[in-house]
């Protein structure tokens, strides 16, 4: 079997004092692609947020082991570099940064967490041709500030574009389908499949089974209330598309 | 506020009058008995003078620096200042010491373009400096003070339909073995149908010396004139700086202003523009990179006072640690002054718990027909941005500078001076980056010019 790549155990957070994530248990091993689906308010975005590191929230129990790496006891700066990647739901528009410079911080920053130089412009400028390649970014797109005016399908082929630069080990696609049309979707999902290796992983937050035709999970997990409730193969994706989530519901507010 | 702030000076005065009219010339001696008259019933803006409630200019004067009234040569090493970043932008440069205008090499100026002493000027063209000098400015004490005085400073003019390719550079430096209180006056006159495009820069030779200038500017735009005017300022900490720029603007004319504080001690900026022929334009940009305990004040009055004219306001500010910013911004909308447009904005960033902000915007409209619009926001670094930045492995402090910078693009972006506007991008890259880099122009350190 392969390594695990993530492990989260018995992991509770709060956002202003309320409680929202109330015991997640989550194993990735190498290679795989997870999605995690559930009803609007379950705890999807807080857990890819808790993930990444986000400050408004505030992990009050368990633990996340990151290939060896105690996540939780790092900045987000130092989460990227140790190779997670969030792929936002609602990427942030950032006036006055341009993408090249943005990326080169990005990259930079790495290259100096693990010693290395900076990367040469010329080399730079070359990665950056080849990765939009990959999300058919266009180039005007990049000399642009950071996601200001692109639209809901740009957005999220930068956030794409963004993860084939940094070549994360887990990737967190949050809603990465919301406000995609369906040639944008093909084109990200495409992205995504592009970037998969042997080694790394994917964790797919998703409503709706569509976003799974086109990057196939090979487990489905279920979030409600704030826990991992079911855990099954794609087919569970199929059956909650069919049967929507008030079995879950009910099977769980019994117990 | 202390009373004698301005009592000293007028005794300076009283003690000296002989020996300033004797080191100075025609126009600037010709105004010393109005303004001494007016400052025997006047005191110096206090913290309950308004719109000088963070700025007490008075407190600022009240201790005893050294006045220059003997006109001593200071020496200052001129070649070294060019190694700062800002200075080298022209070769048609002048410098200025304290007050006293020291060189200029007018063999490069253009036909029709002069840059002097303006105490030379005053004996050389005394009908031109005549006509224009004191009648500009607002009569105020500050002013008055800046009459009783000034000696010199320097004197610009454009000769009509002249448009000059190149921008001149003033370069201000202070200077003095002992804390000084400079009186610095400054005269520009473009006349009909010129153009001219003017950076001034002040530094300060050290980090220790208390310095305080009084600087006042008059400007006058004639018919169709165009000023551009970029202000650049990199002094110590220790260093007051109370300028006062004034412009009159005639039909047609336009007015672009860049003001930077890059760093200062406690600075305030008056600026004051009156449009008086239709169709007259005026657009002032601002910013200040404010830090440790530093102070800076603009306050603007552009003045309406004349059909279809249009003016635009932007300030923006970056504060942090303790440092502290104002900003009372007026536009005044005459009656004789409809289909005015004026708009007016104030953004700043609070960038510490400590740094604080106090913005005053101000519309004052006495005729219906006008589009007219002001807003102030002060606010924290966008913290959604932030976390963005970082999730993609930028170093939180990294992720804010960037995001300072980027705030002040818009600034940057309005200085019309070619060539100017990516150095100071590199200047504000670097001040946000926490560069010591002109040491408060530190002038025994190096810099390298790209």
């Amino acid at each position: 079997m392969k390594d695990i790549l993530l492990d989260v155990k018995d992991l509770h957070a709060n956002v202003e004092g309320k409680e929202i994530l109330k015991g997640v248990n989550l194993t990735i091993r190498e290679g795989e692609v997870h999605a995690i689906m559930g009803p609007n308010g379950s705890g999807k975005s807080t857990l890819s947020a808790v993930l990444a590191g986000n400050p408004a929230f505030t992990v009050t129990e368990g633990s996340v082991n990151f290939h060896g790496v105690d996540l939780l006891s790092l900045s987000p700066e130092d989460r990227a570099h140790e190779g997670l990647f969030l792929s936002f739901q609602y990427p942030v528009e950032i006036p006055g940064v341009s993408m090249v410079n943005f990326m080169r911080a990005a990259v930079n920053a790495k290259r100096k967490y693990f010693g290395e130089q900076p990367m040469s412009a010329g080399d730079f400028l070359k990665m950056m041709r080849q990765k939009r390649a990959i999300v058919e970014l266009d180039n005007k797109l990049a000399s642009r500030s950071v996601n200001e005016g692109f639209s809901g399908g740009e957005k999220k082929r930068n956030e794409i574009f963004q993860m084939a630069v940094l070549e994360p080990r887990l990737s967190i696609l949050d809603e990465t389908d919301s406000g995609l049309d369906i040639d944008a979707l093909r084109v990200v999902a495409g992205g995504v499949n592009a970037l998969k290796t042997t080694r790394n992983a994917t964790i797919v937050i998703t409503h709706y089974q569509r976003l799974l035709d086109y990057i196939k999970p090979d487990v489905v997990h279920i979030l409600y209330k704030g826990r991992i409730v079911h855990t099954g193969g794609p087919e569970l994706a199929l059956e909650l598309e069919e049967r929507g989530y008030d079995w879950i519901k009910q099977q769980i507010d019994q117990e | 506020m202390k009373e004698n702030s301005l009592k000293q000076y007028i005794d300076l005065y009283d003690a000296n009058v002989a020996t300033i009219n004797g080191r100075s010339a025609g126009a600037l001696n010709a105004r010393r008995a109005a303004a001494r008259q007016l400052l025997d019933n006047a005191s110096l803006p206090s913290r309950r003078t308004p719109d000088y409630e963070k700025s007490p200019v008075g407190e600022w004067m009240a201790p005893d620096r050294g006045v220059n009234v003997a006109r001593v040569a200071i020496p200052v090493d001129l070649a070294a200042t060019l190694r700062c970043g800002v200075p080298n932008m022209s070769p048609l440069q002048a410098f200025v010491v304290n007050d006293a205008f020291v060189a200029a090499r007018s063999e490069l100026l253009p036909e029709g373009v002069t840059m002097m002493s303006l105490k030379e000027a005053a004996e050389k063209r005394p009908e031109l400096v005549e006509r224009y000098y004191g009648t500009i400015a607002p009569e105020t004490p500050l002013i008055a003070l800046n009459d009783l005085l000034a000696q010199d400073g320097v004197f610009i003019h454009v000769a009509k339909g002249v448009a000059t390719e190149r921008p001149l550079q003033v370069v201000n430096i202070l200077s003095a073995p002992i804390s000084l209180m400079a009186t610095r006056r400054v005269l520009i006159v473009v006349e009909d149908d010129a153009r001219l495009q003017l950076l001034t820069c002040d530094h300060t030779q050290d980090n220790i010396q208390d310095y305080l200038v009084n600087q006042v500017v008059e400007v006058s735009l004639g018919r169709n004139a165009s000023l551009d005017l970029c202000e650049i300022e990199e002094s110590s900490a220790e260093t007051y700086r109370v300028s006062t720029v004034t412009v009159n603007q005639a039909e047609g004319s336009r007015f672009g202003l860049t003001g930077v504080s890059l760093t200062s001690g406690h600075t305030r900026n008056n600026y004051i523009v009156n449009l008086l022929g239709e169709h007259a334009s005026a657009e002032l940009n601002g910013m200040a990179v404010n830090s440790d305990s530093r102070h800076v004040d603009n306050c603007t009055r552009v003045n309406h006072l004349a059909p279809r004219c249009h003016s635009n306001q932007m300030f923006k500010y970056v504060l942090d640690d303790e440092s502290t910013g104002a900003f009372e911004g007026e536009i005044l909308v005459d009656e004789r002054a409809p289909f005015t447009e004026a708009y007016q904005t104030n953004r700043n960033i609070l960038a510490s718990a400590g740094a604080s902000m106090h913005t005053t915007p101000r519309l004052l409209i006495y005729n219906d027909d006008v589009k007219c619009s002001h807003g102030a926001t002060t606010g924290q670094l966008d913290s959604e941005a932030l976390f963005y930045m970082q999730t993609r492995g930028i170093p939180v402090a990294e992720a804010r500078t960037m995001l300072m910078q980027a705030f002040m693009v818009d600034v940057v972006d309005s200085v019309k001076i070619e060539g100017l506007r990516d150095r100071l991008r590199h200047l504000v890259e670097r001040r946000f980056a926490g560069d010591d880099f002109c040491d408060g122009c530190n002038l025994q350190s190096t810099h390298t010019n790209e």
